[in-house]
């Protein structure tokens, strides 16, 4: 290697050092202080803080939202990569770029919207209440506000995807008399399942750990609309930090969870990619 | 319809697919959002304008958009650094970074925010360091900072590192063997090339951080005037039942929003016109 293509040895380990020294101190500190501070009065009062009966609830709540949310925006995910990566109309790119929208949108005015619609002084409000339907400060208004949250993440990752995969498959298929749902099991689907099991993890993730447009609809009954994040909050607010920490402790390990889930998919594309490139170049 | 008359294909299922994705963008998504915009015009312009400047309602738009630009600025700077650190070098245990590196997506907000407070609360492992020297970042705007970069350093990671790993080595050699020093490929060849990269990273590490409230509500200490972002103004006039209120200050914000999606996707499609060949990551 000549001078110019590479840093002298100093100039590169300044650079890692830089780089890791703020990695650890943005990344790697929170961590550490999230398991310290749900550890410091103790195992027990660990394992106490996350069988409280609240906390139970809580869990039970977080996974009733992405139980709902994750499905509706992997089926809306697919379609949407269906119609716009094997067709061309008109509109498609403003189509793709309205997908993003729920991404630029502050949480809180994604929570917000729900209350301008259903809450009790809202336009649906007074026809709700008569009809004795609860929306906002109940679980239906979570799970609204989830869903909308996450309605871009399985549809970004299989828009690309689809994309690059073109349609000579599945019109191979349908050619050969196979009808639409045969094409789409057994073509597409196998074709898109690791990009769709990625898009569903970082979907999940969103939709476990979402807290300010929840935050908005929950009204913070507790045992009854309080998700984890929210839980975590209102233990933070009265002091009872061990506890917070604890219940933060469980959502960093769906954190940690999530990013070794992304990186093993990520590993096994990489892989995929370079064996195919190994079999073009043997070719 | 005409209007969304299509290529032939022989492939099923165009009109239910497209059926489905535009209902369900539009009655979960699109017309939610608009009700923002009818409520707040519903105050008149009048009202709204008055609404929207009130001194405290600017001291949250000031302190939003100049926190998540600053922090947007430190994420260019380090995330670059960073970027550059994992597609050029290797050294032990960089798989682990490199995974890290997504934690502010993977983490609850919450989680971050309490985590950032207790480390730079005046007790906390940092602020015990800084709150001798008289830096005060927790309950304080600096503190909002903080938060925004921990949530903006993956945008531009993310967007500058494949292009990193994408340049082709030939051409640094061929300057390289022309004479060029290390500083001239680095100011014109790497620079040029990662630039657009810069910016996408950068509006997409500001767009996020205009609007984020969950890692910001703890450590800001939410003080009006001084430590209140926008998006806590909105929930406070909210839990105040002033529903018009909130709905204008969050039509501004809104508005912010769509010219910073406006501005990635137009960068987006010139990168696309300019270099057709290449796939979109």
């Amino acid at each position: 290697m000549s001078r110019a293509t590479t840093e002298p040895p100093f100039v590169r380990w300044l650079l890692i050092a830089t780089a890791l020294g703020f990695l650890g101190l943005f990344l790697v500190l929170p961590l550490a202080v999230v398991l310290s501070g749900a550890l410091s009065k103790g195992l027990a009062a660990y394992a106490a803080a996350l069988h409280d009966p609240d906390t139970l609830a809580a869990i039970r709540l977080t996974l009733l939202t992405a139980a709902i949310a994750v499905p509706l925006n992997v089926l809306f995910g697919v379609a949407a990569a269906w119609s716009i990566a094997k067709f061309s109309f008109p509109g498609k790119q403003t189509l793709i770029a309205l997908i993003d929208v729920p991404f630029t949108v502050s949480p809180v005015i994604a929570g917000m919207v729900f209350v301008l619609l259903f809450g009790a002084q809202g336009w649906f409000g007074p026809w709700l209440t008569e009809h004795g339907i609860r929306i906002i400060f109940a679980v239906p208004g979570i799970v609204l506000a989830t869903v909308f949250v996450t309605v871009p993440f399985v549809a970004r990752e299989l828009i690309p995807l689809m994309q690059e995969q073109g349609t000579e498959e599945e019109a191979a298929a349908v050619v050969l008399g196979a009808s639409g749902w045969q094409t789409f099991w057994r073509i597409t689907l196998p074709n898109i399942k690791w990009g769709l099991l990625y898009g569903v993890i970082v979907c999940n993730a969103r939709a476990m750990g979402e807290f300010g447009a929840v935050a908005v609809v929950s009204g913070h009954i507790r045992g009854v609309t309080n998700t984890l994040p929210l839980h975590v909050e209102i233990l933070y607010n009265e002091y009872h930090l061990a506890a917070a920490f604890a219940v933060a402790s469980l959502l960093s390990l769906l954190g940690i969870a999530t990013l070794i889930g992304k990186k093993a998919v990520e590993w096994r594309e990489e892989r995929r990619r370079e064996s195919t490139a190994q079999v073009e170049a043997a070719a | 319809m005409r209007l969304l008359r299509r290529r032939a294909s022989v492939l099923p299922g165009f009109g239910l697919a497209l059926g489905f994705t535009v209902s369900y963008l539009g009655l979960l998504v699109l017309i939610p959002l608009a009700t923002i915009f009818v409520k707040s015009a519903a105050l008149g312009w009048g009202d709204l304008w008055k609404t929207v400047t009130t001194p405290r309602v600017l001291a949250s738009y000031r302190l939003s958009l100049s926190a998540s630009l600053l922090a947007a600025v430190v994420s260019v700077v380090f995330g670059s650094i960073v970027a550059w650190v994992l597609a050029r070098y290797t050294f032990p245990g960089k798989r682990v970074v490199d995974a890290l590196i997504d934690l502010p997506f993977a983490l609850p907000t919450a989680v971050a925010g309490i985590a950032l407070t207790t480390l730079y609360a005046p007790t906390g492992w940092i602020g015990r360091v800084l709150a001798p020297l008289g830096i005060k970042v927790a309950f304080a705007p600096l503190g909002v900072v903080v938060a925004l970069t921990f949530i903006g350093l993956p945008f531009v990671v993310r967007t500058v590192q494949p292009v990193l790993e994408d340049l082709e080595p030939e051409v640094e050699e061929a300057a390289a063997s022309l004479g060029a020093s290390r500083w001239d490929v680095l100011r014109r060849i790497l620079f040029p090339a990662i630039r657009p990269a810069l910016t996408t990273g950068f509006t997409l590490a500001f767009a996020r951080a205009v609007g984020e409230y969950g890692s910001v509500v703890f450590i800001s200490g939410n003080l009006p005037m001084r430590t209140e972002i926008a998006p806590l103004l909105i929930m406070t006039k909210l839990e105040q039942f002033d529903y018009a209120g909130a709905a204008a200050i969050a039509a501004v914000l809104l508005l912010i929003s769509f010219v910073l999606l406006l501005a990635i996707n137009l960068q987006a499609s010139a990168r696309r016109r300019a270099a057709p060949a290449t796939h979109p990551a």
